[in-house]
């Protein structure tokens, strides 16, 4: 940061020489300038528009429009709170698979592998994140839903499905679509983001500070609990925040599998709906300004909020993580 | 001293192998192996994925999938509409995106003495390169097709713009921060002006990585689907027209992949693999380009 804004100033300093009949240099200030305002001008845009279409739904059902579980297009009653609830739920499955993967993938590339298979298999893994979404889709309707449904589902519902307490997560007919399968569809997406920001984290901590603990006898289990996760702690947060905020928008792969209903239970196998898959799949069935078009760009601003929200502390994590 | 004294035990408990010593080990050992699987099962993913892409969509691969243009079921057809759509707003997404995504990377870069605003739009644009794909095809609708009266071509595009932008944002300002500062003294006491400095010596130092972000956004956008889906809606018939309804392959991917109709999945699944073997090979080529000529330093 120093450095950058060291070098502006001598360059502010040196076209201040000749500013004065440079019509070059004001023409290039000019458009980088309008390039430069017109992200900030697009993204008010996003925001207007989204609330200002939502205006109707959240003048309509008021504060009720969050809690309300509702969605009944005939009778014009709309709420939000079974879609937050599938986002929210298929977000937090897909963390508790994505994380460990992550970190043990990342754990293996950076201080295990030998480093000619580890560059391959670090491309292997961006590889993956490169894959559009709408092939998880796809490929997780075909093959990841069928799976579900003939061997995890019917046998979690058997063995799982009678224990007190989480017994309930575990209940419902085995469709294979559902919340646990778009978490897991979700995970295998997120994997490669989460996992490559704990490998460059892993990788730039300062050398002397694990030959120190290996110094002392450690393991390489114990370097990595004791000295670089407690180190790299929040970069580590800011990457799985990132991870986060994907799983958080991701539309066409949780449309393919979530099953699509306007449920709101305990149960991960019951099918469910998220913000965004609520979006593409009525978006195109509802009429210019009625309700429900208004009911959808409210629940588009409501995922903008809550994606904005874990963004920002994702950068947050990342920028203090990386000073450190 | 104290230190020493732990030092010497911890390494003699583990050469000796006291209890506590067969622990670590175990850990140690149960670790390693738990992130070995750990990897094993990501690979193992990543080929499921590869694997259902050509034993699905080979089948469908011939001549007249990039000759004819959709049709109804059962009356055979191809995906020629889609590829060409695609490639149509793909293209003009990049054309339109990457002057401005430069331009405001090199805002960020070389116009820091903007002060608050420049680190604002930095952060605007970071927010943008994840603001949920979705919602880009919303703004749109509802700034370009609901006022225009009809989905078209070029409202898609405008969409994949504005998801473009954000990344070459990103990249043109890392690679220009990669250029060294003694490229542009140099050029500075020879007295050029800014913006030739920025433009002769520092784009050209930092464009190997520049173009390879470009490509990265490309592969990234060609397989965008929801934004389009309220934009550019899809089209059976053939047609390049921008001010109509165009198809896509991930558009038609979707609709064809939900459908009832044996020979449109089929023809889904010929379109998953014709797009995701473009999107890698997309990938493979620019990190391939980065790794050859990328850094600015030199």
């Amino acid at each position: 940061m120093e450095v950058s804004s060291t070098t502006a100033g001598q360059e502010a300093a040196v076209s201040g020489r000749n500013a004065g009949g440079n019509a070059g240099e004001i023409a290039f200030g000019v458009l980088a300038r309008l390039a430069g305002w017109s992200i900030l001008l697009v993204m008010a845009g996003i925001i207007i528009v989204l609330v200002s279409g939502g205006w109707q739904a959240f003048s309509t059902f008021g504060p009720g429009f969050i809690t309300s579980k509702a969605w009944n297009p005939i009778t014009h009653n709309f709420g939000a709170a079974t879609s937050i609830f599938g986002t929210l739920v298929t977000t937090v499955v897909a963390l508790v698979f994505a994380v460990p993967f992550a970190f043990g993938v990342a754990f293996w590339l950076v201080e295990m592998a030998p480093p000619a298979l580890a560059r391959v298999i670090e491309m292997a893994v961006q590889l993956l994140a490169a894959v559009p979404s709408i092939i998880f889709g796809m490929w997780g309707f075909f093959i990841v839903v069928p799976f579900m449904a003939h061997y995890v589902e019917l046998v979690a519902t058997r063995y799982l499905g009678h224990v007190p307490g989480i017994g309930l997560l575990f209940r419902g007919a085995p469709y294979g679509t559902g919340l646990l399968t778009s978490g897991l569809i979700l995970a295998i997406m997120v994997t490669p983001f989460i996992c490559s920001v704990m490998a460059d984290v892993f990788v730039s901590i300062p050398a002397v500070l694990k030959e120190s603990a290996f110094g002392l006898g450690a393991t390489r289990w114990e370097v990595m609990r004791k000295v670089v996760l407690p180190w790299s702690r929040q970069a580590v947060m800011g990457g799985i925040m990132l991870g986060t905020g994907r799983a958080l928008g991701e539309t066409m792969a949780v449309t393919f599998v979530i099953g699509n209903s306007n449920r709101l239970g305990w149960s991960l196998f019951a099918p469910g709906n998220t913000i965004a898959s609520l979006i593409a799949l009525e978006f195109p069935e509802s009429s210019a300004s009625s309700l429900k078009l208004s009911a959808l760009l409210a629940l588009g601003a409501i995922l903008m909020v809550i994606s904005f929200i874990t963004l920002a502390c994702s950068r947050m994590f990342l920028q203090r993580g990386i000073k450190n | 001293m104290s230190a020493q004294n732990v030092q010497v035990g911890a390494a003699d408990g583990w050469q000796r192998g006291g209890a506590q010593a067969v622990r670590r080990r175990i850990v140690e050992r149960l670790i390693n192996v738990l992130c070995g699987i750990a990897t094993v099962v990501v690979l193992f993913l990543l080929f499921s994925i590869l694997w259902t892409l050509v034993t699905r969509g080979a089948a469908g691969l011939s001549l007249s999938t990039f000759l004819h243009s959709t049709a109804a079921p059962g009356s055979g057809g191809g995906l020629a509409n889609a590829i060409v759509g695609s490639c149509e707003q793909t293209l003009l997404a990049a054309l339109l995106g990457t002057p401005v995504g430069m331009l405001t990377g090199i805002y960020l870069s070389e116009f820091s003495h903007d002060g608050k605003i420049v680190s604002f739009v930095r952060f605007v644009s970071d927010m943008m390169l994840s603001v949920p794909s979705i919602l880009v095809g919303l703004f749109v609708y509802l700034v370009v097709v609901e006022p225009a009266g009809h989905f078209s071509g070029m409202a898609g595009t405008l969409a994949l713009a504005i998801l473009f932008i954000p990344i070459v944002v990103r990249t043109t300002e890392d690679m220009l921060h990669l250029v060294p500062r003694a490229m542009r003294e140099a050029a500075y006491a020879l007295g050029a002006p800014g913006w030739r400095v920025i433009v002769s010596i520092c784009l050209r130092a930092a464009r190997g990585g520049i173009m390879t972000g470009i490509l990265l956004a490309l592969a990234r956008i060609s397989g965008e689907t929801a934004p389009l889906l309220f934009t550019s809606l899809g089209n059976l018939n053939w047609s390049i027209n921008l001010n109509a309804p165009m198809a896509s392959l991930p558009v038609t991917i979707y609709q064809y992949a939900g459908s009832a109709y044996d020979d449109w999945v089929q023809m889904a699944w010929t379109g998953a693999l014709l797009i995701t073997v473009a999107v890698l090979a997309t990938n493979i080529f620019a990190r391939w380009w980065l790794s050859r000529n990328g850094t600015a330093s030199s």
